[in-house]
């Protein structure tokens, strides 16, 4: 059976609906005036264990679905949704989004193109193929290997989630697509306590695969001892320095750097919109020389990978930033109309209750030519981060932080004491230009990053070599 | 708007399908049961630039429901209220708690804790509001924002309304059933100088339409809050006392409420473990909570348990006088529960207020912080590192704007180190307080 029949299957069959008869939902949808609508249906089958105190006492299972039915009109969007799945449904909320605008021309639908896109991941139900039990001993493995690793490990938590993912999409330009989405993620976070200090330290990862490979990957293993390493690691870790100077980031996950200071000011709206600190920018250079960034939504199985995004689009590598010059925007359909652009597989929603925006998928820099011990001596004072808890940006202004959960001093290019966890904050344009040294040892993040935009949270991911920023202000306390 | 929200009729609608997710899943093998249903209906418009950018419609709904085998629990969601869903959620759940540990602390609370004070709140104020209405409003006040002089470009402003009926009910026989409404409007601008763009915004938000702001009034603060960011340079580093406006200290208070969680203390995950009784702030500062308030944002007589709400007192005179436990947290901390099941209602400061100018020119020379950036906030150890954007006070004046800095600290000694709150109260939030003075911070700059 072909994607698109199998969505159909369990997202149409069930209210009654076919294939055939999303002409006659969208006609609702494509009210007088209205340019586009389009029709997006979504079931998520969700799972979660969670263990603590060495037993499985929580699991969850949520169910959710619905159909989230969008009209355009220049400008403007008219936007409703339904829990259910049924012919009424489609009538009612088609004719409230329509309603945005009440006059001008009934346009009629294109005829129907279905969208031949690329498997970015394998079309699976994440959830099956591993059994409760093995569920149960995955996690009971995690909080085993954590308590064995080290005596000052007070407490373990472990946590093992999934998401089974349907969408269908058809809308007035004739796309007509279907993306099964399986998602799944472990994590452990342990707390150390010795002489009256106690500390935090946690790791996780997963993609768009299946819980067994999951487990197969041996990731309980390894996520309880890497807990283990940071937690203990902090109980050691000095006040950190306050003021500007050198930072190098690790390579991986500390590309939430990129995410913050220049994805976010790279989405089609807000640079529609003349909000961005990038507004206008194009072809110009934003970063220093050596700098390419690209948004690829085409990596095999990451976290942030689609195969189709939420608009039908076939998911793509977008240039953002090649050598330092800017040469991309990441677009949905309705910004890359209005900017005269074409749409870029950037279309994201949180779910059908939710309305679709340019989003990123995997935001990465690309290798460059430097030893990364060679980075890390050129220092004489700095910091040395390695792994960051969540960042923020306002795209106006450029200001961006992320916060450090592992870092520490590098003096006179060594490094030397783990510091506590840290802000650091800069200008997104100006930190780019402060990129003097790049890595040869590109990495991408283990898959565990969420995006948070207009209340909207999205699976992504990040990557990058270790770096070299000549300046940047840590938030220590120790001025 | 498109369909009228009957909460009247919807109210009827959930105690009915709880009532029959309880005896489904004591028949289909539960000792005891707990569901929580709800209907949410709403709508949004944006404006910008004068013109209708986004109108939305939101209805949503939704039953949870949580089954104890023994000591064994289970919990499964849906948002499909169908009778075959209901099913196939308690039989999820009851499938999952087939997996579980034991768990000598889990199951309901006990059910002479159940609520029986159940009093209208008053916390429920539909709006009749056509699409139009709203447009205008959201119109005229971006509009007021705009003819601002000196205000270059918009993010718009949008106006929500909603309302909500939510039932919970567990097999002690509790249905406890809360109605509420909450309206919003807020707007954001965008204003430029040689440095480049800044943009601020501001809002109004209450359960009751006759509360919130004048449209203008919003716009225009919207419009002074982006103006005066312009010319910002960022601050020397150094050692300073640090103001923050009350939108942030109550995210202060949040951070206390987070440490005092009995989630939190029971996995040592907390800087305030085995502080009960122990000095934290000054001895003129008291923290309480009043869930049974009228009207006020997070009323309710119930907590998420079930549970009687009642009046704590978090902080009595410095002093961490109560933990905030849930039915759960209170077992495995060996306590009693103190109604705090889904967390803190409206919680109150009791101290004496000062004016901001006092503040101020008690302050002398240091930064007044009006806006935060990031998450560098260490539950744990109470580590608090953050980007921030606000002005530079010198002499007891306000000097000029900055941005691009951090401040830093630990929240004990922050506490600790709390010199005086404002009588500029924020009423928006569960939290109500003013401006909160904390000397000896951080300051990371240039």
């Amino acid at each position: 059976m072909t994607q698109l029949d199998q969505a159909a299957s369990m997202l149409l069959t069930p209210g009654g609906l076919d294939l055939d008869s999303l002409d006659t939902g969208l006609s609702h949808a494509m009210g007088a005036g209205i340019d586009y609508a389009d029709l997006y249906f979504q079931r998520t089958w969700q799972e979660g264990w969670v263990l603590e105190d060495g037993e499985v006492k929580e699991a969850s299972y949520n169910i959710d679905g619905g159909v989230g039915v969008r009209s355009l009109a220049g400008e403007k969007t008219g936007f409703a949704y339904s829990n259910q799945i049924t012919a009424d449904a489609l009538v009612d909320t088609g004719k409230t989004a329509s309603g945005i605008v009440r006059s001008g021309t009934r346009l009629a639908g294109q005829a129907v193109r279905p969208v031949s896109a690329a498997l970015c991941y394998p079309d699976i139900d994440p959830l099956a193929g591993l059994s409760a039990d093995d569920k149960v001993a995955m996690l009971k493995l995690a909080d085993r290997v954590a308590r064995a690793a080290d005596t000052r490990v007070s407490q373990v938590s472990a946590s093992l989630s999934g998401t089974y993912e349907v969408v269908l999409v058809r809308a007035s330009d004739g796309t007509l697509a279907a993306d099964i989405r399986p998602l799944v993620r472990f994590n452990v976070s342990v707390i150390a306590a010795h002489n009256g200090r106690r500390e935090r330290g946690s790791a996780g990862g997963g993609g768009r695969y299946s819980m067994a490979k999951l487990r197969d990957a041996g990731v309980a293993e390894r996520y309880a001892k890497e807990a283990v390493r940071q937690a203990l690691v902090n109980l050691e870790a000095v006040d950190a320095p306050a003021g500007q100077m050198p930072v190098v980031l690790g390579a991986g996950w500390p590309g939430i750097l990129l995410h913050e200071a220049v994805g976010h000011g790279l989405e089609g709206d807000f640079n529609r919109k003349g909000s961005s600190a990038f507004a206008g920018k194009m072809g110009q250079r934003v970063a220093a020389k050596g700098v390419t960034v690209v948004d690829d939504a085409t990596l095999a199985d990451c976290r942030g990978s689609l195969s189709v995004d939420d608009e039908g689009t076939p998911g793509q590598r977008t240039p953002l930033i090649e050598d330092g010059i800017l040469t991309g925007y990441m677009q949905d359909k309705l910004n890359a109309r209005l900017m005269g652009m074409a749409p870029t597989g950037n279309a994201r929603r949180e779910s059908y209750a939710h309305m679709p925006m340019p989003r990123m998928t995997n935001t990465l820099m690309m290798a460059g030519q430097d030893e990364p011990s060679d980075i890390i001596k050129s220092v004489k004072r700095g910091l040395y981060a390695v792994s960051f808890g969540g960042g923020q940006v306002d795209i106006t202004s450029g200001k961006f932080v992320f916060s450090a959960s592992e870092a520490y001093l590098i003096e006179d290019g060594v490094i030397t004491a783990p510091v506590k966890g840290a802000t650091l904050i800069g200008n997104g344009p100006e930190a780019m230009g402060q990129v003097s040294m790049i890595g040869h040892d590109m990495a991408l993040d283990t898959g565990i990053g969420v995006c948070g935009k207009e209340g909207q949270g999205v699976p992504v991911g990040v990557g990058q070599p270790t770096l070299k920023l000549d300046e940047l202000t840590v938030g220590g306390t120790q001025s | 708007m498109a369909q009228a929200f009957d909460a009247r009729a919807q109210q009827t609608l959930l105690a009915s399908r709880v009532e029959q997710a309880l005896a489904l899943a004591e028949k289909l093998g539960a000792d005891a049961a707990e569901v929580g249903a709800s209907v949410d209906q709403g709508v949004e418009v944006s404006v910008r630039l004068g013109e209708v950018e986004t109108v939305e419609l939101s209805r949503d709904q939704g039953i949870a429901i949580t089954v104890y085998v023994g000591q064994r629990k289970g919990s499964a969601s849906s948002t499909d209220a169908g009778e075959d869903s209901i099913r196939a959620t308690v039989e999820k759940a009851l499938a999952i708690a087939r997996y579980t540990s034991e768990d000598p602390a889990s199951g309901l609370a006990d059910a002479e804790l159940m609520a029986t004070d159940l009093p209208d709140l008053e916390v429920h104020y539909p709006w009749a509001l056509s699409t139009e209405e709203a447009v205008s409003l959201a119109l005229e006040c971006e509009r007021a924002g705009r003819d601002v002089e000196g205000i270059t470009q918009s993010e718009g402003a949008s106006l929500s309304t909603g309302e909500g009926v939510r039932v919970y009910a567990n097999s002690h026989g509790f249905v406890g059933t809360q109605r509420g409404s909450r309206h919003s409007l807020s707007c954001m601008l965008i204003a430029e100088d040689e440095n480049g763009m800044q943009r601020d915004f501001a809002y109004t938000t209450a359960r009751d339409p006759g509360a919130l702001s004048a449209p203008a009034d919003v716009g225009r603060e919207a419009a002074q809050r982006t103006l005066r960011r312009l010319g910002a340079k960022r601050p020397a580093t150094g050692s300073f006392p640090v103001l923050f406006d009350p939108s942030l200290a109550s995210g202060l208070v949040g951070h206390l409420m987070g440490a005092l969680a009995g989630g939190a203390l029971y996995r040592q995950a907390s800087f305030l473990c085995d502080r009960l009784g122990t000095p934290l702030f000054p001895e003129w500062f008291s923290l309480e909570e009043r869930p049974m308030e009228p009207g006020a944002t997070a009323s309710s007589p119930f907590d998420a348990d079930g549970v009687q709400t009642r009046n704590n007192r978090f902080i009595a005179e410095g002093k961490v006088a109560s933990y905030m436990l849930s039915t759960y947290s209170a077992r495995r901390l060996k306590m009693e529960t103190t109604g705090n099941a889904g967390g803190a209602r409206n919680l109150r400061i009791n101290a004496p207020l000062q004016t901001p100018e006092a503040l101020l020119e008690q302050m002398g020379c240091g930064v007044w912080v009006t806006e935060l950036m990031g998450q560098g906030v260490n539950g744990v150890t109470g580590d608090y590192s953050r980007g921030a954007t606000g002005f530079w006070v010198e002499d007891g004046k306000v000097q000029y704007p900055i941005e691009e800095f951090t401040i830093a600290g630990n929240l004990e000694q922050m506490f600790a180190n709390l010199a005086g709150i404002g009588n500029d109260v924020d009423t928006r939030g569960s939290i109500h307080t003013g401006s909160w003075l904390i000397n000896d911070m951080t300051v990371a700059g240039n």
